[in-house]
């Protein structure tokens, strides 16, 4: 059902496009989508803090991810391929067997 | 006549659900995580959609009701009609939610094990630069213009310190576009 909903309102936004209080929503709608995103990473990385990775390893893989796929935007496979082994070895070397 | 009438033909969305099929094995964590790369296929590469759809489109899925992993249907929707939204929604959802099925339930018999507890760990700072990236590309139209990045940046202003429902929040952001203020 919300799948029905959501695909209706695209719907009856495609076409009302042209309108420029629709076309203006939408822009107000996108940036707001945008802060909604970011504001999730923040709470998310309040919480590196505490991994077991270590605050530091846990910002720079964050911040390597980032410049990676935000910045650089490189091929999300190569990025996982490259970061996530090393990611997990840090992890692996702070975990007490 | 929709703006998002593209003559794509079925070799297209058969590359879109290969696409998405492939995306859903690498969304580590959840589907918005692999958003960036979404964008990179659909708006930088194959220009099938703009920068401001893009970001519409996953506003669109935020401000309704039901799971995030809607956007997908709806990127669809405006790359291609429906037969675009079940490509990139089937796409999306069919490996991930076997892989996540057997994965939980793997990973749950072993949550205790080094190896699951240094994968689970180590990969929550790269989720964490996902989310960065994706909020970053979504706020990529509201560069440079005062009002849309004061959104953008109220928004998250709003979110972290409230508890806020974000469905006010988007539908404040509509009426302020709405008014021209975006």
């Amino acid at each position: 059902v919300p799948l029905v909903i959501v695909l209706a309102l695209t719907a009856l936004y495609a076409q009302f496009a042209s309108h420029p209080m629709v076309s203006g929503a939408l822009r107000g709608m996108g940036a707001v989508a945008a802060g909604l995103v970011l504001s999730t990473a923040l709470k998310l990385a309040s919480t590196l803090r505490r991994s077991s990775t270590g605050a530091l390893w846990s910002t720079l893989l964050a911040g390597l991810t980032f410049v990676a796929i935000g910045v650089m935007r490189w091929p999300l496979a190569w990025v996982l391929l490259a970061l996530g082994p090393l990611a997990v070895a840090v992890a692996w070397r702070k975990l007490t067997p | 006549v929709s703006p998002f009438a593209h003559g794509l033909g079925a070799a297209d969305l058969v590359t879109l659900f290969a696409n998405f099929l492939v995306l859903s094995m690498l969304s580590i964590g959840g589907a918005i995580t692999t958003a960036p790369e979404m964008h990179r296929y659909l708006v930088v590469d194959h220009h099938w959609i703009s920068d401001a759809q893009f970001s519409a489109s996953i506003a669109i899925a935020q401000a309704a009701p039901g799971p995030n992993v809607l956007f997908v249907a709806v990127l669809g929707w405006n790359v291609a009609g429906p037969l675009g939204a079940f490509a990139a929604m089937s796409g999306i959802m069919i490996p991930s939610t076997a892989l996540s099925l057997w994965a939980t339930r793997w990973g749950h018999a072993r949550r205790e094990t080094r190896g699951v507890r240094a994968f689970t760990s180590g990969m929550a700072p790269l989720t964490i630069g996902l989310l960065l990236a994706t909020g970053w590309i979504l706020a990529g139209p509201a560069a440079g213009h005062v009002g849309p990045m004061l959104l953008v940046l109220g928004t998250a202003a709003v979110m972290l310190a409230t508890r806020l429902s974000p469905m006010w929040v988007v539908a404040a952001g509509a009426a302020a576009g709405a008014l021209g203020m975006a």
